[in-house]
């Protein structure tokens, strides 16, 4: 099923609103995509992110996998020399979706039983950050 | 306050800008486009160190609701120390204000280089912003001067 | 009572637009004094001005009142007009209603309104003008820069040129500046020394010209043409008048383990040194803090192999004290420090260098005699990246939010360079955007591109982690091919932001010239009045004011000269008459205002006053026109009213005041 966030400016209005970030004052160096340990997952890169918020490409931003991909590991976030801040753009298109589908947040109990040998301990502390209220 | 009366209530508001600094970064925000509410009507003086208490007291008098006294940054006076003797004179002032019931909201210091055309333009946003939520001012009103 | 005529200019549409000028003339013309209102497109024009100059004929104006620009836009020019007509020039206000209402207010009713309102102020104070002469000074014909690189050699050597004398205070041991530091210069590619040392060496031998190296401004005063200051020479600890500069001193000295500042640190010097090999003066100075001389008393070997006996350990800072009538500043830059970008292991790795360092690596006097080699094993390096904008172009506080500008050209001639002369490099350049404007700047760029094979990648370096094996894996973004890049690097090369000299803010503050918050010197007008400090007397030259090239710099120390010599030229100044005035009949002769006087303007008089019919001898305070520069500060310290300043007297502010508030 495909999401509609209202009309499209308003969900761009909500992103922005929700990261605290202004996309416009990106100047597309690409530092974010070239920090990023999670690129190569991604279907719309990191700098992508800030022009699709900026276009108001709401939709094709919710249902696209760099969402899920992104670790929150906010290396973008520190080495943007704009403030631009790509992963709480991403984080922000997250809550929206998330939001949308009824609240689903993570609870602590949840957790043990999701751990896999596999998964980076970050991963855990990054979800904890988003998802715990 | 409710929206309503904020739409009646306009303030008026006095700005004393040194000449050097602040009233070019003054300029500079008019230069730059950077707008700011119409209630501020500046005053120029040739150093904040020219502004008297006088002058603010007669300002509140005349039914001004806040002043606001703009300078250059701590070290860069054009006069070398004008800026340090207005700084103690006004907070010896803003002080009496304060006790006899003119709220401290209602009066600022801020320093404003030429260059800062941006924060001239902030500054007076916030302040007359300030203005508005405490309203009109009714304390040192000599009513003897209205019109 | 004055007869006061009031002129609004449309500006064009810049006022006319948002405020009904037709309304401010009506409403103007029912202000007392007032018995002339008019409008006009541009009062500024010919025409506007003749329209002033009727008026104050027809009507017999005593003052007036121009709704317009900003005062420091056109006041000057509606003073001249006014004196045109033999109406005294400081009987002229302005009322600022473009700046300060037009161009920042939308309403226009309310923008109408705040215009008819400064447009009272201005009548109001005009009401009580008085008549003002402006005094006169006079002008020391020397003149004084601060900074001996590029741009301080330039404009002392224009300075000269015209015949004035001039002072130049270089702060290191030799001048020469960053460009002596310099290995090539875009886009040209000549060698940086074999440009400037000449124009050293003719600044040195100038008779015009009188270098301070290894000095500085200690302590300014006074005003335009004519300033007091006091330089300090710091102890050389070598006698300049015997030295040879032979530089036995330099290779005998056993402390040779001190980081050489000329080639930002890259190797070591001794503790007596010479900068560099074509240091003007070729005298040594002794490092005090590294002399084991001055460390432990015991030592002395320089002064015992300097034959000509110039060593002398007991030499003192000296200050002199000169007068000069006008200042150019030329203090230039440094590179920011990179130590808080971590992603790019600058301070991890010896191959990951600032171009400035590469400068020096490049340069035949540098510390690897002009091989490019890794500094951490002295291999040729194969694959070199470039990083550009490292702290240019940033919102954070670890860099600067201009661009450096000079770093997309310098680049491009580091890549051309290294592939001419080591072909078999590979040199990868990561930019953001890259911005040429200049002559002949794009076709040199594509040169480096078209003919050099450098390879351009649209995108950033993420980050930089020294390997093991000693290389360095540089992760980055590829933004047109939308990927990214892991790619092995022997030596990255980062463009660091360049930010004024960090004793600019020091020599502003005693110049009381007004700075910006990257600390790059204001100028008087953006357009205008580019050389110019807004503090008369003061001209900016190099990049002391903002990020500029080679030939920028140079244009602007002409330009800077050429406004010192046209004040150097003028045997007399007129002073600003709006000065303090005490009123003898209420002067107690407390001494505060004296206190608070910055130019030691006030001193007193024991006076016969008539005060109402008692003849009294008093102390009162005399105010030193020609000293007084019209801040103001003894006018509010006065506890009896007595000091008052002429143009901007108490009753006047007051009558501002009112006039906003009624």
């Amino acid at each position: 099923m495909a999401y509609t966030y209202g009309n499209a400016q308003n969900a761009a209005e909500r992103i922005k609103e929700i990261s605290g970030v202004n996309p416009l004052k990106c100047m597309k160096c690409g530092k974010c995509s070239a920090t990023c340990p999670a690129f190569n997952e991604m279907d719309i890169k990191p700098h992508q992110f800030v022009t699709y918020v900026q276009n108001g490409d709401i939709d094709a931003l919710a249902q696209s996998k760099s969402l899920w991909k992104c670790l929150s590991c906010f290396a973008c976030v520190e080495r943007c020399p704009r403030d631009v801040k790509p992963g709480k753009l991403i984080d922000a298109a997250r809550q929206l979706v998330v939001r949308e589908r009824g609240q689903n947040y993570l609870e602590a109990d949840e957790i043990p039983e999701l751990i896999d040998e596999e998964t980076p301990q970050q991963l855990l502390v990054s979800a904890f950050r988003r998802y715990r209220r | 306050m409710s929206i309503e009366a904020k739409e009646e209530f306009r303030p008026k508001i006095v700005a004393f800008c040194c000449n050097w600094c602040s009233y070019a970064g003054a300029d500079l925000a008019g230069s730059s486009r950077l707008s700011y509410p119409a209630d501020v009507k500046i005053i120029r003086v040739p150093c904040s160190c020219r502004v008297n208490p006088m002058f603010i007291l007669r300002a509140f008098e005349k039914g001004a609701d806040g002043v606001i006294m703009c300078g250059c940054h701590p070290g860069d006076c054009h006069y070398t120390t004008g800026n340090y003797y207005a700084r103690r004179r006004m907070t010896l002032l803003f002080s009496m204000l304060d006790f006899i019931g003119v709220e401290n909201g209602r009066t600022r210091v801020e320093w404003v280089s030429a260059a800062e055309g941006v924060k001239f333009s902030q500054t007076m946003n916030e302040f007359v912003e300030k203005i508005y939520s405490l309203g009109k001012n009714v304390r040192l009103e000599d009513l003897r001067c209205r019109n | 009572m004055q007869r006061i005529g009031v002129f609004v200019c449309h500006c064009g549409t810049n006022i006319a637009a948002t405020v009904d000028v037709k309304k401010v003339v009506e409403m103007a013309a029912k202000e007392p004094g007032v018995v002339h209102a008019e409008d006009y497109q541009y009062m500024c024009s010919e025409a506007g001005q003749a329209k002033i100059i009727n008026a104050i004929h027809e009507k017999n104006l005593t003052g007036i009142v121009v709704c317009s620009c900003s005062p420091r836009m056109h006041e000057a020019t509606f003073r001249k007009a006014a004196a045109k007509a033999g109406l005294n020039p400081y009987m002229v206000e302005i009322a600022n209603i473009r700046e300060h209402c037009s161009w920042i207010h939308k309403d226009m009713e309310e923008a109408t309104l705040k215009a008819v309102i400064l447009a009272r102020a201005a009548i109001a104070k005009v009401n009580l003008d008085a008549p003002l002469q402006p005094g006169e000074s006079l002008v020391t014909k020397r003149a004084l820069v601060i900074g001996g690189g590029i741009a301080g050699i330039q404009s002392a050597l224009d300075i000269a040129e015209a015949g004035y004398e001039v002072d130049i205070v270089e702060k290191l041991p030799s001048i020469g500046g960053r460009m002596s530091q310099l290995d090539k210069t875009f886009p040209t590619l000549d060698c940086s020394a074999c440009i400037l040392t000449p124009k050293m060496v003719e600044a040195a031998a100038h008779e015009k010209i009188n270098i301070y190296t290894y000095s500085e401004v200690e302590k300014v005063s006074g005003f335009v043409g004519d300033f007091t200051v006091d330089i300090r020479k710091k102890a050389r600890s070598v006698d300049m008048s015997k030295c040879t500069g032979c530089g036995v001193c330099s290779e005998k000295c056993p402390s040779k383990k001190n980081a050489n500042e000329f080639n930002r640190g890259l190797n070591n010097r001794s503790a007596i040194y010479i900068p560099f090999a074509q240091a003007i003066p070729n005298v040594p100075v002794i490092d005090r803090e590294n002399c084991i001389k001055f460390k432990t008393g015991k030592c002395g070997a320089c002064s015992k192999v300097c034959a000509a006996g110039a060593i002398d350990y007991e030499q003192k800072d000296e200050i002199v004290t000169q007068k000069y009538g006008a200042i150019v500043v030329a203090t230039g830059f440094d590179v920011i420090p990179l130590d808080k970008y971590d992603e790019y292991a600058y301070s991890q790795s010896k191959d990951v260098i600032t171009s400035l360092e590469l400068e020096r690596i490049m340069n035949a006097a540098g510390p690897t005699k002009g091989h490019l080699e890794r500094l951490s094993d002295g291999k040729a390096p194969k694959n070199i990246v470039f990083v550009q904008c490292v702290g240019s172009r940033c919102s954070d506080e670890r860099g600067k939010s201009y661009c450096s500008k000079i770093c997309c050209m310098y680049t491009a001639k580091h890549a051309m360079l290294i592939r001419d002369k080591y072909p078999d490099t590979n040199v990868t350049v990561f930019y953001i955007d890259v911005r040429t404007p200049g002559k002949n700047f794009d076709e040199f760029y594509r040169r480096a591109v078209e003919d050099y094979g450098v390879n351009y990648v649209k995108g950033q370096v993420g980050k930089v982690i020294p390997q093991p094996d000693g290389t360095l894996m540089v992760q980055a973004s590829d933004l047109l091919e939308n990927k990214q890049i892991h790619m092995e690097a022997d030596m990255v090369v980062l463009a660091a932001a360049i930010e004024p000299n960090k004793d600019v803010r020091k020599i502003a503050t005693m110049l009381t010239a007004s700075i910006d918050t990257n600390n790059f010197l204001t100028e008087a007008h953006a357009k205008l009045r580019p050389v110019e400090s807004p503090t008369a007397g003061i001209f900016l030259s190099g990049v002391c004011q903002g990020p500029k090239d080679i030939p920028e710099t140079v244009a602007q120390a002409g330009a800077a000269a050429v406004k010192a010599i046209g004040l150097l030229a003028k045997d007399k100044l007129t002073t600003n008459p709006c000065t303090a005035h005490s009123d003898e009949l209420l002067c107690n002769g407390c001494s505060q205002c004296a206190n608070v006087c910055p130019y030691g303007a006030i001193s007193y008089e024991e006076k016969q006053v008539n005060d109402h019919g008692i003849r009294e001898t008093r102390r009162i305070a005399v105010v030193n026109n020609a000293l007084c520069q019209g801040c103001g500060a003894c006018t509010v310290t006065c506890p009896s009213g007595a000091m008052d300043l002429q143009g901007f007297s108490n009753r006047q502010i007051l009558a501002e005041v009112d006039a906003i508030c009624r």
